[in-house]
């Protein structure tokens, strides 16, 4: 027998993975309809029924009646199976790559026992306005998922109810605007503070909500705006300060304390955007700082499974004075039942139906009970563990660099620049994420605008092995290393991918753009004609 | 709950997190030149540390009894497969097909996130085949990659239209649901001054000589739902949206999708904006955690270049005949710009958008027709059951309805409070109580009866209820 196997390393290293995205050039799904075909059938209604009501068609007025079909395509059960399942392999999932290269969005792996359990009956079946008396269960998950949430945040209450992390901020944002007209001085406390490295929408949400956003930039040392900035920036108009830290650069600001200080002096709030806890769970909380509100986003910390971008879930926690703001209802507890408390008179009122996403705040109440609180301090040491060994390893790289806090430990990730790389090659940090894809790993650049050039963010997470990030980083180091001897490679990349590079431009052309199939075909109608008659 | 034990030594290893082997991170502290893990968070000062120990439940490490634990909480829930349910009011309890399930369940769906279209073509091309039939069942050409819920996707509907017209007020009918309201009450506060439209107490319907005394050069938008909050139809949708075009203002319509193999689609009565939850096609109920929102639009660059959303486009790759998806006007996105982008975007609820696609495929045209009609027949069934109760007003709006209805009790001597008691009794979720939610339905009801009912569970209902009302 031929020794396969020592074909496989070099000097003991692992080759890198001759990788290929699945490739089936599947067809859009219309183009698999066939006249008659059936995919479901739906329960007949019984012959008991039709023959008291008639034609019930026949009460409606004539608009009223839809006159066509709706044009859906038209298969049979295994076909669309089929269709989906490929569609399915043509993408890339967190549980199939070493999924790195998503920073700032905390790719941790999640665990399948939690997802079994979300799809029982017993949370799936159950209607959201069913009698308390009969959701014991998963208000008790709740409830219970709270109590952990004030232990991690040192927060005095919390609300499960917005749909994911931004609608977390906007929450935030309006408790902010509500806590301000509750003082009678709504209007002239009209500025929201940010940064540039907290997630864009701190800016985007604080602006919903009718405020205007001053975003504050980091000292070229330290990473962080200097205090003096934000000194500048304050005044009696400031409404509060939204923020994340770690920023999206994993610095963490050493004086947030001050900052929280300097906007509570102009009579303003502190919002801590917690996207980034993931490597300070059990080491540093919101309340330690002095926040007055926190959100956790549970498809990030607390490993609930992104679903391609949602369901996920956004947890809002307030100090007690803030408690009354709170979106309604709140899960209490009297000792004995659960019930569900809507007499909150200055809520600010729904930020969602009902009750928040409740199979994602079951996963994350069970990756919480799968942990304790040593586990999950152990969470935030290998996350920042593999993040500064990774960091180690990716600053090997020839023409990688980690802007700021130069020699500093960082926390949960790094935002890394190819600068020196594109300047000497032209080879740009999209490019390099693009052929990454080759040797199936996600990259992503970072968040716009580009304030480091050329980024992009690594999270390790403490998911992935320390094989797993030696294998990353030798595939950044061998694309890298192509930029500089076969940049071409690169700049044509994706070679091994589902698809070939896109043409972008329809996609920002009115008269040429199609979010639909219909506005495809329409639009395409002039070249179809074309080629029929060829 | 046992409290985990302080003192406890031992060393875990933990199957979630690979490098809590001692020897691995001993040996990765060596590489990066620290002496402790401790050190490594030496840029968090000593005052800002958490010295405590954070008070939390003993953990169920292995998974057995973590699945163990979970379940017999869980086991207390009774759910609407041991109960004959009728209640709905914005979450719907329909059948979901397997395959739907099949695909959620997918690890490449389920764990993707933010992918570009060479690592998730598949995410790319299942949305866009989402929001394409999505456009056939709305007989429109854009619809966005969906919000998180109904809820948002009317708020942020109705914020389109203001910023379309350059307008700030928004004319809502009194039939909405609250919850609802209250959301977009919160949400069009920067921007938007509400007021309401009376409507007909007989039938429901909106009184358009009200509308039209509120109708004026600073109407953003006209909202309206079809099928209502209270099940009965809007039958005047044209006459409204006419209205709404006669000042330039935007016809806005809330619509329940699975109505739409029988319902005109708001589009054929004159909407300019449709908005809707996803929820009732092919998604579990979960406790109301199963909601996306769609909005959908004739695909003019006026509208496009409002949307905060995602919306992702078909375009051409550089080998002939192949297919690649991107994202539709970027620049438009608080991802691009921030605050400067319209209202913002993040994760919402991409993988409910592509189970509803996977529902609307099995369905097909026909599917979509039977479901749709089914449905009305036995509302109609329902509400000619219920009316036969002793001094049961029902339905409250004479009407025709889907899927809902009002039933009122006032008169009965009995309250809804006793009609759903004798219903729980015999393990049914009777209508939900509209007592303090509408000031005029105090005593009401509301039902809600879809494909997965049968006579016999009409009948069933009714007897219960036919036996309380003796």
């Amino acid at each position: 027998m031929k020794n396969i196997t020592a074909h496989r390393y070099h000097n003991g290293t692992p080759h890198l993975r001759r990788f290929h995205q699945a490739r089936w050039d599947e067809p859009v799904v219309f183009e698999l309809s066939r006249e008659g075909q059936r995919g479901v059938l739906v329960p007949e209604v019984e012959a008991g029924i039709r023959a008291e009501v008639g034609d019930v068609l026949n009460t409606l007025p004539e608009t009223m009646r839809r006159k066509e079909p709706p044009k859906l395509p038209q298969l049979s059960q295994a076909q669309v199976l089929r269709h989906y399942l490929r569609l399915s392999q043509e993408n890339l999932g967190a549980d199939l790559n070493i999924d790195v290269g998503q920073g700032t969005c905390t790719m941790k792996y999640s665990p399948k026992i939690n997802d079994q359990l979300a799809r029982s009956s017993k949370v799936t079946a159950l209607h959201p306005l069913q009698d308390e008396e009969t959701v014991q269960g998963i208000l008790e998950v709740m409830h219970g998922f709270e109590q952990a949430l004030k232990e991690i945040s040192g927060m005095h209450r919390f609300s499960l109810q917005p749909g994911a992390g931004s609608a977390a901020i906007y929450t935030n944002a309006a408790i902010i605007r509500a806590y301000h007209e509750a003082q009678g001085r709504g209007k002239r406390k009209d500025e929201i503070l940010t940064t540039i490295f907290s997630h864009p929408s701190n800016g985007a949400c604080a602006k919903a909500a009718g405020f205007k956003v001053i975003t504050l930039y980091p000292d070229e040392a330290d990473g962080y705006p200097g205090f003096d900035a934000l000194k500048a920036a304050v005044s009696e108009r400031t409404a509060g300060l939204m923020i994340t830290n770690p920023e999206d650069t994993g610095i963490y600001n050493p004086k947030i304390d001050a900052f929280v200080k300097l906007v509570h002096e102009a009579g303003g709030l502190c919002a801590y955007d917690q996207a980034n806890a993931n490597g300070i769970l059990g080491i540093t909380r919101a309340a330690d700082a002095g926040f007055d509100l926190c959100h956790f986003n549970l498809h990030k910390t607390f490993s609930t499974p992104h679903g391609c971008g949602g369901p996920g879930s956004g947890v809002v926690g307030v100090t007690e004075g803030l408690a009354r703001f709170l979106p309604v209802p709140l899960v209490d507890f009297d000792g004995k039942k659960y019930h569900l408390n809507y007499d909150l008179p200055d809520s600010i009122g729904k930020i969602g139906p009902f009750h928040g996403v409740a199979p994602v705040i079951l996963k994350a109440y069970a990756w919480v009970m799968s942990l304790g609180a040593a586990g999950l301090r152990e969470v935030a040491e290998i996350a920042v563990l593999n993040n500064n060994y990774l960091l180690k390893k990716i600053l090997e790289i020839q023409g990688v660099s980690a802007p700021y806090a130069n020699g500093k430990r960082r926390i949960e990730q790094v935002r890394y620049s190819w600068k020196e790389l594109t300047d000497e090659t032209g080879v740009h940090s999209d490019e390099l994420g693009i052929r990454a894809a080759d040797f199936g790993v996600h990259y992503w650049t970072s968040h716009h605008p580009f304030v480091v050039p050329e980024p992009c963010t690594l999270e390790p997470t403490e998911s992935y092995s320390k094989a797993e990030l030696d294998e990353y980083a030798a595939i950044l180091a061998h694309v890298a290393k192509e930029a500089y001897e076969t940049p071409e490679v690169v700049k044509t990349a994706p070679h091994n991918s589902t698809i070939h590079t896109i043409d972008h431009a329809p996609l920002d052309d009115p008269s040429q753009w199609a979010m639909t199939w219909r506005a495809y075909l329409r639009k395409t109608q002039k070249g179809r004609d074309e080629g029929a008659a060829g | 709950m046992p409290y985990e034990d302080v003192n406890s030594k031992k060393q875990i290893i933990y199957p979630y997190i690979p490098n809590s082997v001692p020897e691995i991170k001993q040996q990765m502290l060596e590489e990066i030149g620290a002496q402790r893990v401790e050190a490594l968070f030496e840029e968090i000062p000593e005052r800002l540390r958490f010295r405590g120990r954070m008070n939390l439940p003993k953990p169920y490490l292995s998974e057995y009894a973590l699945m163990r634990h979970v379940e017999s909480i869980l086991a207390q829930n009774k759910t609407c497969k041991e109960y004959l349910n009728f209640r709905g009011a914005g979450c719907y309890q329909h059948h979901v097909p397997a395959v739907c399930d099949e695909v959620n369940q997918r690890a490449e769906f389920l764990t993707a996130y933010a992918g570009e279209p060479y690592d998730d073509h598949g995410r790319f091309q299942a949305l866009f085949e989402s929001a394409s039939m999505m456009g056939e069942l709305l007989d429109m050409d854009a619809v966005n990659v969906p919000t998180y819920d109904g809820y948002q996707a009317a708020a942020t509907a109705i914020r389109m239209a203001a910023r379309v017209t350059g307008r700030t007020e928004v004319l809502i009918p009194r039939t909405i649901n609250p919850d609802k309201l209250s959301k977009i009450e919160d949400y069009g506060k920067p921007d938007l001054c509400i007021k309401h439209v009376d409507h007909h107490p007989d039938t429901g319907q909106m009184d358009l000589e009200a509308l039209s005394a509120l109708m004026s050069n600073r109407v953003a938008a006209v909202y309206f739902e079809n099928p209502t909050f209270l099940g009965f139809i809007e039958t005047q949708g044209r006459e409204i949206a006419d209205a709404a075009h006669r000042h330039e203002a935007q016809c806005v319509v809330g619509v329940d999708p699975i109505s739409l193999g029988i319902l005109s689609p708001p589009s054929h009565y004159g909407a300019d904006i449709v908005c809707g939850d996803l929820q009732p096609l092919g998604i579990h109920m979960n406790y109301g955690g199963g909601h996306s929102g769609f909005i959908a639009t004739r695909d003019e660059e006026k509208y496009v270049m409002e949307y905060p959303s995602r919306l992702f486009g078909i375009a051409p790759t550089r080998v002939e005949g192949e297919y690649g998806f991107g994202d539709v006007a970027y620049e438009r996105t608080s991802f691009a710009v921030r605050e400067e982008g319209k209202e913002w975007v993040g994760t919402a609820s991409a993988l409910w958008g592509i189970t509803a696609g996977v529902y609307l495929a099995l369905m097909g045209p026909q599917g979509m027709q039977d479901i749709g009609r089914g449905i009305m027949e036995r509302t109609a069934y329902a509400i000619k059951r219920f009316a036969e109760l002793r001094d049961v007003r029902c339905p409250v709006f004479e009407a025709p309805h889907f899927k809902e209805f009002v039933v009122d009790f006032s008169v009965t001597g009995r309250t809804v409070k006793d009609i759903n008691r004798a219903l729980m009794a015999q393990e049914i979720f009777g209508g939900l109580d509209l007592t303090g939610r509408f000031p005029e339905l105090n005593n009401s009801a509301l039902f809600c009866v879809t494909e997965v009912h049968t006579k016999e569970d009409i009948d069933r209902a009714a007897r219960v209820m036919e036996e309380v009302l003796k």
